[in-house]
């Protein structure tokens, strides 16, 4: 088990959350705003708030991670942890080159891999010297996924990557996440968008007020969901044509 | 646009004149010369003579490498201290970070001039101790702008993506806090580089600053007191000098902000 999620809490926003997440599967984690997915998430990585608290238990590779310490965790971060945000426009410091930001990671956890490359691997040649704001949105959310792809991580949390890029930007970061997250890499990825689930995750978790109130297996939950909530969800998408 | 170039022009006229003293001055400007005393404008002297037959101009030259050195020394005090503090307590658990702004509150409350005053009487007056007591008094303001830059950059995703990717945070403080709040602290230098001469040039014309015979604004205008009513002049020429400095580093600052500024930047 790569990630395993017991009894989450995070004061009264996340409320007793668990899930799994296997080595190679791909999770999907829905639900609308201000259901406490993003917190999930953040809390996943050691990244909540000061003011906040989680209880419960997170254990990546049989670690437990909650009450690990700054820089205990900031050793993992990046290296079997990575992850991705929403808004790829405020995700790149604005005053440093892209080369020298998306090798940082490496640089760190003492991998040295050149910017080139990992520029190239996600199809951005030739813009390592580039600022953040001589590229767009899309490209953007592009170099944010090379620096988190940098050092293959064991887990990838994805924090609503495509919500602020147009369709077809969209498909084309979906895309990038299947074809250059390893085989063996987990993947935690959040989203409203059930169209977007239904094309990465292989399982699916539904989230309401800060609580699971589905799980199952992609196709069983948008086919034939339990959850009242989830009915409302899935009638309120543009899925029915696709499934 | 039109404040960056003037000020700029300002205080190029002023570093100008300091840098081309150390060469070449119309006269020596501490050689007191009875013959020549009290000339008015014109003459053989730009801007005349004092009641020592000491040349206006070349102590106005002199003088500003006294103003700038000053200043100088202590905005990069100032700056250096102050910018440091700011951006430990802006990264610092809430607790400490508003303990640190608390003290810097204190300090801030003590007037700048009575701290230098009493650092001349502690320490002797001279130009060191004013440069150092200025500075002093100038890092809470840097604290301030380097604390309230440092929250703002901390709040912001890149920041968090920063650390998701494993960065320390010495590294996040080298690396995306400085860079991005450094438009604000080259404005706060203009403007507290202007205070700061400001400041030297009252403590030198109370006596707590720079020493005879070193030329310095200050000094000129105190010694022009006693004849004041007969020799505006001599008033005149420092306190323009005085004036021209402070307005330049002041349009410097204005005309710096407008440029620097990242709401501004990010219409762009």
């Amino acid at each position: 088990m790569t990630l395993s999620v017991r009894g989450l809490s995070v004061s009264s926003l996340v409320r007793d959350v668990s899930f799994e997440i296997g080595a190679g599967e791909r999770l999907g984690l829905i639900g609308e705003s201000g259901s406490g997915k993003s917190l999930t998430a953040l809390s996943i990585m050691g990244l909540l708030p000061e003011e906040l608290h989680a209880s419960g238990s997170v254990s990546v590779n049989g670690r437990e991670l909650l009450g690990m310490s700054e820089k205990d965790l900031s050793r993992l971060r990046g290296d079997e942890l990575a992850m991705v945000f929403q808004e790829p426009m405020t995700a790149l410091n604005p005053a440093m080159r892209v080369g020298r930001q998306v090798t940082e990671p490496g640089r760190i956890h003492g991998r040295r891999r050149s910017a080139e490359e990992l520029l190239s691997s996600v199809g951005l040649d030739g813009t390592a010297r580039a600022y953040p704001h001589q590229l767009s949105g899309g490209q953007r959310q592009r170099v944010v996924l090379a620096m988190a792809l940098a050092n293959e991580p064991s887990l990838l949390v994805c924090d609503e990557p495509t919500t602020a890029l147009d369709v077809t930007v969209q498909a084309q970061i979906l895309t990038l996440i299947k074809r250059e997250l390893s085989r063996e890499s987990s993947l935690l990825f959040i989203t409203h968008d059930l169209a977007v689930v239904a094309s990465v995750c292989e399982r699916v978790l539904v989230m309401l007020d800060g609580e699971i109130v589905e799980a199952g297996s992609t196709r069983e939950v948008l086919t034939s969901p339990k959850h009242e909530y989830t009915r409302k969800l899935l009638d309120a998408s543009d899925l029915e044509a696709r499934r | 646009m039109r404040n960056l170039v003037l000020g700029g022009v300002l205080v190029g006229l002023v570093v100008l004149a300091a840098v081309l003293s150390f060469f070449w001055t119309p006269f020596d400007p501490v050689k007191v010369d009875a013959a020549h005393r009290l000339l008015g404008f014109g003459g053989s002297n730009l801007f005349g003579t004092d009641k020592f037959g000491r040349d206006l101009l070349s102590q106005l030259m002199v003088g500003a490498r006294t103003t700038l050195y000053v200043g100088v020394v202590a905005v990069g005090i100032a700056a250096v201290i102050g910018t440091l503090l700011g951006i430990l307590a802006g990264m610092s658990p809430r607790w400490l970070g508003e303990f640190v702004m608390r003290v810097n509150d204190l300090v801030l409350a003590f007037p700048a001039l009575l701290l230098a005053i009493m650092f001349g009487a502690v320490f002797g007056a001279d130009t060191l101790t004013a440069m150092v007591a200025i500075g002093i008094a100038t890092i809470p303001s840097f604290a301030r702008i380097a604390r309230s830059g440092t929250l703002q950059v901390m709040s912001t995703e890149f920041v968090l993506a920063a650390r998701a990717g494993g960065r320390s945070r010495l590294t996040i403080a080298a690396r995306h806090v400085l860079p991005n709040i450094s438009g604000l602290l080259i404005v706060q230098a203009s403007v507290s580089f202007a205070i700061a001469v400001l400041a030297e040039a009252a403590l030198s014309f109370l006596g707590f600053g720079t020493r005879p015979p070193t030329p310095s604004w200050g000094r000129m205008l105190q010694e022009s007191q006693e004849l004041l009513t007969v020799q505006p002049r001599l008033a005149l020429v420092p306190g323009i000098a005085i004036a021209v400095a402070v307005l330049g580093f002041n349009l410097l600052g204005d005309g710096l902000r407008d440029r620097l500024d990242p709401r501004l930047a990010a219409k762009v």
